[in-house]
């Protein structure tokens, strides 16, 4: 494995083995000194082109809590506004002597190019609405917790899936590993082709609520178009969203993910986002143990510069 | 070394820690992945049948602080727990073969960050010599010289389903 550009590129043994591998630093972060000195002298460059506070901080924990100094680059005030060309950027980046990068782009398949370009091993952390594969990774790793295993579990996702790259991601991991997962959304926000994902689709949450394990939702994306798809958010809501008479009908062993940042009351209604089925921070929490799994396969065993 | 032999070493090696320690109320054994761990359960076990007292053994996979992570294929992670406090406690690190002390330094770091003993001390059964550190064993279940090409390797039964330890030529 050079990088983590897709969920895509990953089979499912070493899907399992980075699980395995994350198991191990869930132990690490469970310390009374959560912090080993794997990679020292490594160091690992972020570079945001999104805004993004809990993706970025997760990479920046999970980078320290292995040794490694990490060098971030965001575009508030920086270079960017003056017109800098994202290649600039990365090779200005590269120049300071990293050995791996963290991107995360509004356009999909800049990270690819930032690999071509620099021939770092690059983590794609989100890029527009195509892949964001350590999401995936730690959210089969925080169902994989729970249940103790991944196959057989019924999940759905439900939202926004054509904006979504969480959707793309996290679809492709549960199937890979045995899971049965259905897509509930308006059918304006589902992608216009299915084949290949491996995946049923519903109408509304209320076909499929009661068969499921995992309700997995996902924030109604403004900022890329996710709104004015549908004609109100009530009316999302009256179909779409977790309600607490919803939760109330769901099996008694059946949890509640969600990616993050959550709409209260729009996709999930407050009681349920802080109620005992719901294991936001527990993705949270699994995605420093997923993305240290993610550094160290990626850059142990690789001989320093 | 054949079984019989085995089993006397770590007899001897549970005799030794009773004297040293007067008992062994405030030991714990830390056995290092792979083959350290199953020695220091047998360990325990002998100084519970010495002692009658039941001697609480932690397990330690020490891949995350090697020093060598860049010349070694990466490795997968074992179980790491110490089911006690070692603030209090004299931790004895366990491992089979003790060469040239670098997994040592390593365990010492990792035990460290997982608490403060008030002392480390080291079990190994066999001691092969070509130390590369100052590091040394304070309980050894056979010096064996070796010349620094050779293999030694220990089998033991939860791992093997074997017991004994072997010369190997290169």
């Amino acid at each position: 494995m050079k990088h983590l550009l897709s969920i895509d590129d990953v089979d499912a043994d070493e899907i399992r083995s980075l699980l395995d591998l994350a198991e191990g630093f869930v132990e690490v972060l469970g310390r009374d000194v959560p912090k080993v000195p794997t990679l020292r002298g490594r160091t690992i460059a972020l570079l945001f082109y999104e805004n993004s506070t809990r993706t970025r901080l997760s990479f920046d924990r999970a980078a320290k809590a292995l040794s490694a100094d990490v060098l971030t680059f965001t575009t508030g005030g920086s270079s960017v506004s003056k017109g800098e060309s994202l290649k600039d950027t990365a090779l200005t980046l590269q120049a300071m002597g990293p050995d791996l990068m963290v991107v995360r782009h509004g356009a999909a398949g800049a990270p690819w190019r930032v690999a071509e370009w620099t021939g770092l091993p690059v983590v794609n952390a989100g890029d527009g609405a195509h892949q964001h594969p350590t999401q995936a990774l730690l959210d089969v790793l925080t169902v994989r917790r729970h249940f103790g295993n991944v196959a057989g579990i019924r999940a759905a996702i439900v939202g926004d899936i054509r904006h979504s790259r969480v959707a793309r991601s996290t679809a492709g991991a549960l199937v890979a590993l045995g899971a049965s997962v259905t897509l509930v959304a308006p059918r304006t926000l589902l992608p216009v082709d299915l084949s290949g994902w491996g995946v049923s689709t519903a109408d509304s949450l209320d076909e499929v609520l009661e068969d499921l394990d995992v309700v997995y939702l996902l924030r109604i994306q403004q900022e890329r178009g996710g709104g004015d798809v549908f004609p109100s958010i009530a009316e999302y809501v009256g179909r779409f969203g977790l309600t607490r008479a919803r939760a109330a009908r769901l099996r008694p062993d059946a949890v509640v993910m969600h990616p993050g940042p959550m709409n209260r009351g729009v996709e999930i209604d407050p009681a349920v986002a802080d109620g005992s089925r719901a294991l936001v921070t527990q993705q949270v929490a699994n995605g420093i143990a997923v993305r240290m799994a993610v550094l160290f396969r990626l850059l142990a065993g690789r001989v320093a510069p | 070394m054949d079984a019989e032999y085995v089993e006397r070493a770590v007899r001897r090696i549970g005799h030794e820690i009773v004297e040293r320690h007067a008992g062994a109320d405030d030991v714990v054994l830390v056995g290092i992945h792979t083959r350290g761990v199953p020695l220091a359960r047998r360990i325990a076990a002998a100084i519970t049948s010495i002692e009658g007292t039941a001697v609480p053994v932690g397990e330690l996979d020490i891949g995350l602080y090697r020093d060598d992570l860049s010349t070694r294929p990466t490795p997968r992670l074992a179980r790491t727990h110490v089911p006690t406090d070692l603030a209090g406690r004299t931790a004895i690190l366990v491992d089979d073969v003790l060469f040239t002390g670098r997994t040592i330094r390593a365990a010492l770091d990792a035990v460290s960050d997982l608490g403060r003993p008030d002392r480390i001390e080291l079990a190994v059964l066999v001691d092969r010599g070509h130390r590369q550190l100052p590091i040394r064993p304070d309980y050894v279940g056979k010096n064996l010289p070796t010349a620094p090409n050779q293999r030694v390797s220990v089998r033991v039964d939860a791992v093997d389903g074997e017991a004994g330890v072997w010369i190997e030529d290169e």
